[in-house]
């Protein structure tokens, strides 16, 4: 391994995983918003929203997010919405991890027994203070492994981005080795960065679950 | 004259078109203590749930000091907080501190002040002998503690009556004295109470009035001495008798 190539490359890697992790994060937050509205319509039981988000569950549960991006970039601007590489690449995420948001709320919600929402509305609390003192913390806590595993999920998922020409780590690295050929100094680039973003993600996540545990039930 | 706190009309109570409270009567006077028994099955639990409007009712009227309790209506909490409910299962709040668990309705529902809430805490914690588990989890207590806790989270709102289900039902042998110890207090302070329970001679010695239900109906209500002593149905011998036990006569 030749160490100039990699002094020499590492300013577009790092340019690169910038843009990774800006879109991921991005992808991820609104992926978050999208997976609560779809779990409190399905806990709340909302007419025909419900119909709705589980049709969406389905669809982007069941179909690559390669696709689900082509269908944004190049399948959108036929009926005249057009976006950006960016844009395409957080609503491609956010629609990919939506559904995998909301099923991990759903179980965390679904795991509170009926018996605490009781407690808490014959103490006289309102629905909505229930939901929120008693059902949520309890129900985020129990989400936490599943989110954790989502946000995860989600990064690596960031790779295919360079699909629709975004500038990411893997477009960097397929690039250079096109241009220059030193495929074994481009793909170690690769995976360190993908470890330098993706392991403390799992390090913190470790220490939420075993925090949001002991916030929880159990020992 | 003497105040009545709570007033049932011909409650029915139907699930899945089967009917499982056929017309229930029911007055409880202010101070009163009313012990219900009866078969697993004949609907106490759930005559307790929908006084406090857990489950709707399909006929009849619920009042409590006069005023409707009806599910689904809008003073529905505010009425709640005259009802106190403790469950058989342990239902303390898991993620929060004992006191937390207790302080948290009266700030958020009552808005009281946080400090002045946490000083009744801590002398209601010290009177059912749970003065050092303020900080603890619901986790790091046993089931006798939990229950006790549970009705000091039910006292510090201030009902007007309080709803007993079976809270020792769930709890090993050596834990329910505490539990019907605290009660019995309760009862000596002149509250309102109504408890269903298995434990007859607990029933006995708390009770002002014992109903006997079966079947989703009062079959057999009277002063405790003359119900355990000499119930007038069938049914209700029948029941006491499962309680008391008989050598198995051989032939
Ligand atoms: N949510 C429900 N849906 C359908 N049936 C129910 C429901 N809750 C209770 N029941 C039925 O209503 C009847 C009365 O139940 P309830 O729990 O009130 O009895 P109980 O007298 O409290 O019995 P136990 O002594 O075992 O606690 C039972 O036949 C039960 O199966
Ligand atoms: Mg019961």
């Amino acid at each position: 391994m030749d160490v100039s190539v990699l002094t020499e490359y590492l300013p577009l890697y790092k340019e690169a995983a910038l843009l990774t992790v800006k879109l991921g994060l991005l992808g991820i937050l609104f992926a978050t918003v999208l997976g609560l509205v779809c779990a409190a319509v399905l806990y709340f039981k909302i007419p025909v929203l419900k119909a709705i988000v589980k049709i969406y569950i389905e669809l982007s549960r069941n179909t690559p997010l390669l696709i689900q991006l082509f269908f944004i970039y190049y399948g959108l601007p036929k009926i005249g919405i057009r976006t950006s590489p960016e844009v395409c690449g957080v609503a491609g995420l956010a629609f990919l991890g939506g559904s995998y948001m909301a099923e991990a709320f759903r179980s965390g919600l679904e795991a509170i027994p009926l018996i605490q929402e009781e407690s808490a509305l014959s103490l006289g609390m309102t629905r909505f203070q229930t939901i929120r003192y008693i059902i949520l913390p309890q129900a985020v806590s129990v989400s936490v492994p599943a989110l954790v595993a989502n946000v995860i999920f989600l990064l690596k998922e960031t790779s295919v981005f360079s699909a629709v020409s975004l500038m990411d780590l893997m477009f960097t690295a397929k690039d250079l080795i096109g241009l220059y050929y030193d495929t074994t100094e481009a793909l170690f680039l690769l995976v360190v960065f993908y470890l330098i973003i993706l392991l403390p993600v799992g390090i913190l996540g470790t220490i939420l679950e075993k925090r949001a545990r002991y916030a929880g039930f159990g020992a | 004259m003497s105040e009545k706190v709570l007033t049932l009309r011909g409650v029915v109570k139907e699930f899945e078109g089967q009917t499982i409270l056929d017309g229930i009567d029911l007055e409880v006077e202010k101070g009163e203590v009313v012990v219900i028994i009866g078969p697993s099955g004949c609907g106490k639990s759930t005559l307790l749930r929908c006084i406090n409007a857990l489950e709707p009712i399909q006929g009849g009227e619920i009042l409590l000091q006069g005023s409707p309790v009806k599910a689904g209506d809008k003073n529905l909490p505010v009425l709640r907080q005259k009802i106190g409910m403790v469950f058989q299962s342990y239902d303390l709040f898991p993620h929060m501190t004992i006191m937390d668990n207790i302080t948290l309705a009266p700030r958020k529902v009552h808005k009281r002040d946080k400090a002045e809430v946490e000083r009744e805490a801590a002398e209601l914690l010290s009177r059912v002998g749970l003065a050092d588990k303020a900080k603890s989890f619901p986790r790091q207590l046993s089931g006798g503690q939990k229950q006790r806790v549970a009705i000091v989270r039910m006292l510090i709102m201030h009902p007007e009556i309080l709803l007993f289900d079976e809270v020792t039902a769930a709890l090993d042998p050596e834990m329910v004295r505490e539990v019907l110890d605290v009660m019995l207090e309760l009862a000596k302070q002149g509250r309102t109470m109504i408890i269903v329970t298995h434990e007859m001679a607990f029933a006995r010695a708390v009770a002002h009035r014992m109903i006997f239900i079966d079947e989703g109906r009062i079959v057999e209500e009277g002063k405790p001495d003359e119900f355990f002593e000499s119930p007038k149905t069938e049914r209700a011998r029948n029941f006491l008798n499962m309680f008391r036990f008989q050598p198995a006569s051989r032939s």
